[in-house]
């Protein structure tokens, strides 16, 4: 049994009148460990999540979950499998325990196992004292927690989370990070999506970077992290006409591609790791008589890792259906970036 | 877990049994759900309770007036039956709505991710809405005996007038199920149901006689199934009918046609709705 692959998906194909939502997707999930599935908005992402939880049929490939073909065998799928979409999928009427009750006789569980199984996750999720108040009194956090508690209720083996903590503030976005690793840890797969390179980071063993509905890049955070370089620094030059200049003196003192951009005034380029790199980029705008109004030091974002990857900055999103709230994301989206 | 061991056939069967069984208990889980909001949040009736009352009252004592019933007879007690066939239908658009909401939740999402059976959404919803039309019955003959409705005939047929009442009202969610798979928002889903809803209820006999007409709606109104529900009632209470002497066929035979009626609309819409639901896969 252990040969079996938790996900697999095979040149998976599905498109939405004229807009391809994924064009050939493969994916290869061992069991245990957690999956980030990492793109921009549009890229496909929500789209694979739903074929593989059997809410969306492929045009054309196969995807198997445990083993299971999401189309011919989607019973035997669903009922190892566990859910959270980008939005919490409850109803608002209820109470979170009648949720998590009413989800887990859904779920196959009998009315007392659904029962006992509701106290313990709302325990678990710190939910016990709102469970008996209806969900549409729920803060953002509270539902995203419910939500994914009720996506555990029948035990599954595998889980699916679509942006888990899109829209959440830190500090529930910390609290969720932390059921997840707890998850992980006791051993169910997880394949999570996120437009986050740094949540990818803190929480997946494997990345899979997918635009335009293929992978174009995979493996272990470090990996992709050493393929997208290291940070990045941005100088931000006061107004007068030197910019070509500004961009030669900062050639010189890194290794990496650096970008000029005239509009903006804005210089930004790839640094290697290396001591007191930024006091001597400062030193040598200096001593060329470079007048900089502001310099700033960020992490490679999910722009960078496309721009590496792609050579292209991620496209403005398609509104394609399936593929989750656009506005939502979008303003998301811009998270991450720099001065944008 | 352990079933993996059995061998494939006797596992099929066992499961078909077992299928079944957790039909019913999904289809009780989810009607279930759809009930509990009403309970805690009753004003979610009002369409089906102070609507209903509202009407009543309206053509009792504004409209009514001024209709004059051929052959004779209480307006009030005329009413009755109209106002059953209305409220019926009524509920309809709400079964829309309600899984308009759902699917633009995710809660359908989720459910169609889950082991429960396919067909045990939509049902579960429409039995839920029959407990509501039991309600919204029980209100219309409250409110009718208030204002001088009576049975005059025996107590069995006045129960087969309300188990064909609820029997086409059952017939009639699916109709509105199936406007729940298409429509994509709750407000759509309200404005439909309303658009379909007004005519379908107006231009039959529920509040005013067919003879009353012009020649050229007189067949329509006739032929409409909430003319044949209006006229089943009145003839099994008891009530004044003046649909008796018009010869449409189903004016003469109003319980066969009501019993028409709700087969065709089970037949075409029920299949339908499932159909529509398990595309929404693709």
């Amino acid at each position: 049994m252990g040969e079996i692959p938790a996900i697999e998906t095979e040149r998976l194909t599905k498109s939405f009148g004229p807009t391809r939502a994924l064009s050939g997707l493969d994916l290869t999930v061992p069991r245990g460990g957690i999956l980030g599935l990492l793109g921009p908005n549009g890229a496909g992402k929500t789209t694979a999540v739903r074929v593989l939880a059997t809410l969306l049929r492929p045009d054309a490939g196969h995807a198997r979950v445990l083993g299971a073909d999401v189309v011919r065998q989607a019973g035997e799928v669903r009922r190892r499998i566990g859910l959270t979409g980008q939005y919490a999928a409850l109803d608002d009427y209820l109470t979170g325990r009648a949720n998590l009750i009413m989800i887990g006789q859904l779920a196959r569980l009998s009315r007392a196992q659904a029962r006992r199984r509701a106290e313990e996750l709302l325990a678990r999720f710190d939910l016990s004292e709102a469970a008996g108040r209806a969900v549409k009194t729920y803060s953002g956090g509270m539902r995203r927690r419910l939500d994914l508690a009720a996506s555990l209720i029948g035990n599954p083996e595998v889980l699916f989370l679509d942006e888990p903590t899109t829209g959440l503030d830190p500090r529930s976005r910390a609290v969720m990070w932390e059921i997840i690793r707890e998850l992980a840890a006791e051993g169910t797969t997880l394949l999570l999506t996120t437009q986050y390179l740094d949540e990818a980071d803190q929480l997946a063993s494997q990345v899979a970077v997918i635009d335009t509905g293929r992978v174009i890049a995979e493996g272990t955070p470090d990996q992709l992290k050493a393929k997208v370089g290291e940070d990045r620094i941005v100088v931000q030059l006061a107004p007068g006409p030197e910019l070509a200049a500004a961009a030669a003196v900062v050639r010189a003192q890194t290794t990496g591609p650096v970008d000029a951009d005239s509009e903006r005034r804005l210089i930004t380029a790839q640094m290697p790791a290396r001591e007191g790199i930024t006091t001597d980029i400062v030193r040598a705008l200096d001593v060329a008589g470079v007048r900089v109004s502001n310099v700033t030091l960020r992490r490679p974002s999910l722009d960078d890792v496309f721009l590496i990857l792609t050579g292209h900055r991620p496209a403005a999103p398609p509104s394609a259906p399936g593929d989750g709230d656009a506005g939502q994301e979008a303003d998301n989206a811009q998270q991450g970036g720099t001065a944008a | 877990m352990t079933t993996v061991t059995i061998s494939q056939a006797p596992r099929r069967a066992v499961t078909r049994l077992g299928n079944l069984r957790w039909l019913v208990s999904d289809i009780a889980v989810l009607a279930r759900r759809s009930l509990a909001r009403i309970a805690r949040e009753p004003e979610t009736l009002m369409d089906v309770t102070i609507q209903p009352i509202l009407f009543v009252l309206l053509f009792a004592y504004v409209f009514g007036g001024a209709i004059a019933l051929p052959g004779g007879g209480s307006y009030h007690e005329y009413l009755i039956g109209g106002m059953l066939a209305m409220g019926l239908a009524a509920t309809a658009p709400g079964t829309a709505v309600a899984l308009v909401t759902d699917m633009s939740s995710g809660l359908i999402d989720r459910f169609r991710s889950l082991p429960t059976a396919r067909s045990a959404v939509l049902a579960g919803r429409t039995i839920s809405d029959l407990v509501t039309q039991v309600i919204g019955t029980a209100v219309v003959a409250g409110v009718g005996l208030a204002i001088g409705w009576r049975i005059h005939s025996s107590l069995a047929d006045a129960a087969v007038a309300f188990g064909l009442a609820l029997l086409f009202g059952y017939a009639f969610t699916w109709l509105g199920a199936c406007l729940g798979m298409v429509l994509r928002s709750p407000e759509a889903a309200q404005q439909m149901g309303f658009v379909l809803f007004l005519p379908l209820t107006f231009v039959s006999n529920a509040f005013v006689p067919t003879q009353a007409m012009p020649g050229w709606l007189q067949p329509i109104a006739e032929w409409n199934p909430m003319s044949a529900l209006a006229a089943a009632s009145r003839h099994l209470f008891g009530n004044p009918n003046p649909a008796a002497s018009v010869q449409a066929w189903p004016m003469q035979h109003p319980e066969l046609a009501v019993i028409g009626w709700s087969v065709v609309l089970l037949m075409v819409f029920a299949p339908l709705a499932v159909h529509l639901y398990r595309r929404k896969a693709r």
